[in-house]
Parts: structure tokens; C-alpha cells; sequence
């Protein structure tokens, strides 16, 4: 009872990354709050999951395992997991802001009446009050995100209602296993329990899952372009200069919506967030979304036409100047210079 | 032919928020921002309007929450081809969560009759969260098929949507009735109608009428053809500690003005000189190279 419980998702034969990350920051939360961690995963042909999981400093790993419940569908997930926190109560549930989690954590968070923060990109336990009402709430969760074209950042918190719920996307948390020795209690939960015939109404008739070609989590130097890159055309020239120094090409919000790179491509709140020990922004202005995804590069250099873009304030580098002319320069320059 | 429901959403333009856009009390100024009809919003209306293209006699009734301006999306939805419109509105909303909103949304459905298809975007601009259209379904208790590409087929009892997932797609196939949230690849909205935007161009709601000193024909020709009707939380039956600010679990404790941490940056200009200093710089950094 009153535990973090973070839903771990699992997808072709795997645990996500976003879960294991959602679980490190389940365990530093659990230990301010002096609760345990739970972990809950719900699919099929789940054996040999426990070592995994339980690494991440598990205390309870809670399993259903049952046709039913692969490949995901909506209304399956929402009854196991709604039946099984009506009895676990757990204060706290965290979901990945995955395809998948995105999908059931509204379903979850309706049925329980309980608040759910999407995409948050910090969470804290603080206090709370509600001067209106005369309350004071103490540990509560603090669910941080940007909010609102990136003006501002807002803290949400929950005061009444339970589970406290938030979605994060994958990477935002770093994950850190606590001890490859650690065991977690493992309960098996018996999904008939809580399924009923309704909840089959949907079918997955065909299902195409690609496994990403672009790797920008992990690559350690980064160039995004923004809106300033001017159109499809012109991100060639980051892709030539990604291409001589081994580089990945990343995108702002408002370059793919302007459709000059792909959605895989985005960096940000909305998108993926990288550590990059270089990041090169070529025509991004930097809103506070923007930011939120490439904030921990070790050195930022900024190529901009207009001096007063807010990502300058962040950048090592300030070059001013076109893209057009200063990129193949780069290039040329790393081809002479390099050993 | 199907009934359809499309909910839509007048958000700020994100693009172009000015600083009174947030109220001390951390929720959206609306008043202060130029309005639209949310993107993904229209994608929904395009694939109702496609069903109707397909299927003659399928009726599609739009459906929108917000104060009295938002009656404009509705009236931009029938010039594109929707047959009726409805606005809830009432201070007794203000400042509702997803949750509270949901609610409110399904009490209206559920007044105006639960359709074979409520289809709605996927998520609007000013939140980002995706989280209506899923809560409107469990309110419900009906099925959703979120981010849809397309709907492939309807008939009597089931549809068949295709879905784009972070990395593929998947194809499903759901009993009716049920909710589907369209992703922004789904096809984009046709235009205004010329034709439409005459015939409908004057439908307003109740309180643009009493608003408005407006010639009295033009009230007088909708009252016998009420394509646009206006609702309060009473008229759709809601529980008014569900809604609003009190009926909302999750509250805004503080919003804040991000100022970054400028570091000291050296600004170089697009000499050759700078550039080739700055290259030579990072591969002895052995940052690059």
C-alpha cells in the first residue's frame, strides 16, 4: 500500500528502456518517501524478466502473464491494471510517454479518477498549499513541465486524489542499476481476475514495429537544426557535415513540423533528450521544450543569424552567420585540420 | 450512414504567445491570444468528412468546450462540410483539468446521443497532453483506437483503423461505437466551402446573439434552423463538483519563467579565421576528430 509503482512496458521479447529508466527515479523517490517500489509489467511470455527488473532496486514485481495481454491493446491493460491498483493503492504510478503509455494512462487515470502530468520533465517530492481550502500536504509528487509553447514551467501536484500519475518520455531519466544481486519479491497476478469478454473488442490485425535506424540518444556529438535551417534542402548540409565528423543529425519541434526533417529526428520535450559531450544548433532559436531535451550537453555551439536567440545564452560558441556558408566551411576545415 | 461526433478544441497559437498569456493563478489567458481551431482537431474532421463522402446520410455533429469565441471553430467546422455544431460553455468550467473536461464532454455526448464514431485530434497544441480523447472513452465505456493514419473500412458493427505507432504501424479493427484520436499524418482538411460558408456564415450561438446588436433576420432565421446550439454544465446534465477547478485532481502549484543559466559564451564571427580556429580548438579538445 502506498507505494511507487512504475508500469513496465514490454515490447518485442523486451523491457523499454523508458521503464528501467522510470524505475531509477521510482527508487530515489520511494527512498525520500520511506515506501517501497513496486514494478508491474503485464504481457506474454514474460519468464526471465525478474533478474532484470529486480536490478533496478525492485522490492515487489508484480507479473501477469496471459495471451491476452500481447501485443498490447487498450482495454486489457486499463482492467488488469486498474483491478490491481484498486488493491495495491500505490501513491505514485509512473508510465513511459510511449505510444503505449500515452494510450493507457488516460484510460487509467479516468477510471480511478486520479490527475495524470504528460511528458514531465522532472519529478519531485515537495509540499503543497492549498491556501484556498487552509491544507497543507506534505510529499506530495512534483510533476515539472513545460507547459504552454514553452513560456513557462509549471509544477502540478496532485493533492487528494490517488494514484498520483505521470508520464515521461524515454530519456529524460537516467537509468542506474542499484545491484545486479538485488531480488525483488515477485507476486504473480492472475489476469482473468479482471479481464472480461468486453475488453476484447479490439483486434490488432496487422502490426509493423521498425526498430529506429537513428541512434541520437546515444551519439555524442549532435546537430539539430531548427526553423532558421530554412528547408528540407538545406538539413542535407547538417547531414554532410553529421557524415565527415560522425555526427547525429536532430531536429527542433518547429523543423518537423515545417516538415524539413522527420519526427524520429526531434529533440525535446516532445521528443528525445540527449547528452551529447557536443551539440551543434544550427538555426534554433531555443524554447524552453527545445532546451528541455539537450540541456546536459557538455558544450554547445550555436550557429545563428539572429544574436539575441535565446539558445546563445547556453551555447560555449556563438558563431553568427548563414548555415549556407559557414557549414561546408566546417567541413572543410575538419578535413584539413584532422589527423 | 453513421453518426458521427468530432471534439474540437479553439487553442491559443502557441506560436505567437505575448506575456499576458498566463493568469496569476497559473491557467491560460485565453482572452490575450490570437485563436485557432486545434491542428490535429481538423485531421479528426477530415476523416469524419471521408466517412461521409463514402457513406450519404452520415450526419456529423461537432462538439466543443470553451468560452463563448470558441462558437468560431464550429462555424469554420461547417463551412468544411460538419452539419451541426455544439458549444458548452459556463463559468463552471473554468480552469477544468483533462479529467474534469473529459467529464464534461461525455455528459454532452451522452445528451446528444452516444454515436456510432466520436472521433477527436489526437492532442491540441496548448497542452500537448493526448489525454481527452482516451478519458472521454473510459467515461463512456466505450473502445479507442488513438493516433489514427486512416480509417480503412466501416460497416454496421465494426471499423478498421490504421494506427502510427513511435516506430511502425499497426492495424485494428474495433466494434462500434467507439472513440478514434487522429495523428497529425492522417489527411489534412479540405478547405471552406464557398457554397457553405454563405449558408452558414450567420449561425451563431445564443450568446453571440444577445452579445451582438446583430440584425434581427439573422437571429430570426436560426431560430427556426438551429444548426448551432450552446449548452451550460445544467443543460448537459453535469455534476458540478466534477467540474472546473474543483473537480479538477491535479493542480497548478507554480509556474515559472525559465531563466537559463547563461555561461559565458565566446561569439565568433563567420570568418574563415574564426572557423578554422574553432575547428582546430575542438579537435584539440579532442572534443571532435
Amino acid at each position: 500500500m502506498n507505494n511507487v509503482c512504475v508500469y513496465c512496458e514490454f515490447e518485442e521479447g523486451s523491457i523499454q528502456d523508458v521503464s528501467f529508466e522510470l524505475l531509477t527515479k521510482g527508487r530515489s523517490l520511494a527512498n525520500q518517501l520511506g515506501c517501497k517500489l513496486e514494478a508491474l509489467v503485464l504481457g506474454s511470455g514474460l519468464d526471465g524478466l525478474e533478474k532484470e527488473i529486480s536490478r533496478y532496486g525492485v522490492d515487489m514485481l508484480y507479473i501477469a502473464d496471459d495471451k491476452r495481454l500481447y501485443p498490447y491493446t487498450t482495454l486489457p491493460h486499463t482492467a488488469v491494471a486498474t483491478g490491481l491498483f484498486r488493491e495495491t493503492q500505490p501513491q505514485i504510478v509512473l508510465m513511459g510517454a510511449t505510444s503505449i503509455g500515452r494510450d493507457l494512462g488516460p484510460r487509467i487515470s479516468s477510471s480511478l479518477g486520479s490527475g495524470l502530468t504528460a511528458d514531465c520533465t522532472n519529478l519531485e517530492i515537495g509540499e503543497y498549499e492549498d491556501k484556498k481550502a487552509g491544507k497543507r500536504y506534505d510529499n506530495l509528487l512534483y510533476q515539472i513541465r513545460p507547459a504552454f509553447g514553452g513560456n513557462i514551467v509549471a509544477t502540478i501536484v496532485n493533492p487528494d486524489n490517488r494514484p498520483q500519475m505521470a508520464t515521461v518520455r524515454e530519456g529524460v531519466m537516467k537509468k542506474e542499476i542499484v545491484s545486479e544481486t538485488h531480488q525483488a519479491e515477485l507476486i504473480r497476478v492472475d489476469a482473468g481476475k479482471y479481464l472480461r469478454e468486453e475488453d476484447l473488442v479490439v483486434r490488432i490485425l496487422e502490426r509493423q514495429i521498425e526498430s529506429s535506424k537513428i541512434n541520437l540518444k546515444n551519439s555524442s556529438i549532435v546537430i539539430a537544426g531548427g526553423y532558421g535551417v530554412g528547408s528540407r534542402e538545406n538539413f542535407n548540409l547538417l547531414f554532410e557535415l553529421a557524415h565527415a565528423i560522425g555526427a547525429e543529425v536532430g531536429a527542433s519541434r518547429a523543423a518537423v513540423d515545417a516538415g524539413y526533417a522527420d519526427k524520429e529526428r526531434q529533440i525535446g520535450q516532445t521528443g528525445i533528450t540527449v547528452r551529447p559531450k557536443l551539440y551543434i544548433a544550427c538555426g534554433i532559436s531555443g524554447q524552453i521544450q527545445h532546451i528541455a531535451g539537450m540541456q546536459d550537453a557538455a558544450m554547445v555551439i550555436s550557429i545563428n543569424n539572429d544574436p539575441a536567440a535565446p539558445i546563445n545564452k547556453l551555447a560555449d560558441y556563438v558563431i553568427q552567420g548563414n548555415l549556407e556558408n559557414i557549414i561546408p566551411r566546417m567541413i572543410r576545415y575538419y578535413r584539413k585540420n584532422v589527423k | 450512414m453513421y453518426k458521427i461526433i468530432v471534439l474540437a478544441k479553439q487553442v491559443p497559437d502557441t506560436r505567437n504567445v505575448g506575456k499576458d498569456a498566463m493568469k496569476a493563478d497559473g491557467t491560460v489567458n485565453r482572452a490575450a491570444l490570437p485563436a485557432i481551431f486545434n491542428p490535429e482537431d481538423l485531421n479528426a474532421l477530415e476523416l469524419a468528412l471521408l466517412i461521409k463522402d463514402r457513406y450519404p446520410g452520415t450526419t456529423i455533429v461537432l462538439l466543443t468546450m470553451g468560452p463563448v469565441r470558441a462558437a468560431e471553430i464550429l462555424r469554420e467546422g461547417l463551412y468544411r462540410g460538419a452539419d451541426a455544431g455544439f458549444l458548452l460553455t459556463d463559468k463552471a468550467f473554468a480552469g477544468s483539468d483533462t479529467l474534469a473536461t473529459s467529464y464534461a464532454l461525455s455528459c454532452a455526448i451522452r445528451k446528444i446521443g452516444l454515436p456510432d464514431i466520436i472521433l477527436a485530434g489526437r492532442q491540441a497544441i496548448d497542452g500537448d497532453t493526448a489525454q481527452v480523447g482516451p478519458q472521454v472513452a473510459e467515461k463512456l465505456g466505450i473502445p479507442q483506437i488513438t493516433y489514427a493514419e486512416d480509417i480503412l473500412s466501416v460497416d454496421n458493427r465494426t471499423v478498421r483503423v490504421k494506427r502510427r505507432l513511435e516506430r511502425g504501424f499497426e492495424l485494428v479493427e474495433s466494434v462500434l461505437p467507439v472513440l478514434v484520436t487522429a495523428h497529425s499524418t492522417a489527411p489534412e482538411c479540405r478547405p471552406r466551402n464557398a457554397r457553405r460558408l454563405m449558408q452558414f456564415k450567420r449561425a451563431t450561438t445564443l450568446s453571440e446573439r444577445h452579445h451582438s446588436a446583430d440584425d434581427y433576420l439573422a437571429a430570426q432565421t436560426h431560430s427556426t434552423e438551429p444548426v448551432l446550439t450552446e449548452w451550460c454544465a445544467k443543460d448537459v446534465n453535469s455534476d458540478l463538483l466534477q467540474l472546473g477547478l474543483g473537480g479538477s485532481p491535479t493542480k497548478v502549484r507554480q509556474v515559472e519563467n525559465i531563466v537559463f543559466q547563461a555561461k559565458e559564451s565566446k561569439v565568433l564571427s563567420a570568418a574563415d579565421d574564426d572557423i578554422e580556429w574553432l575547428i582546430q580548438e575542438l579537435i584539440s579538445q579532442h572534443t571532435i576528430g
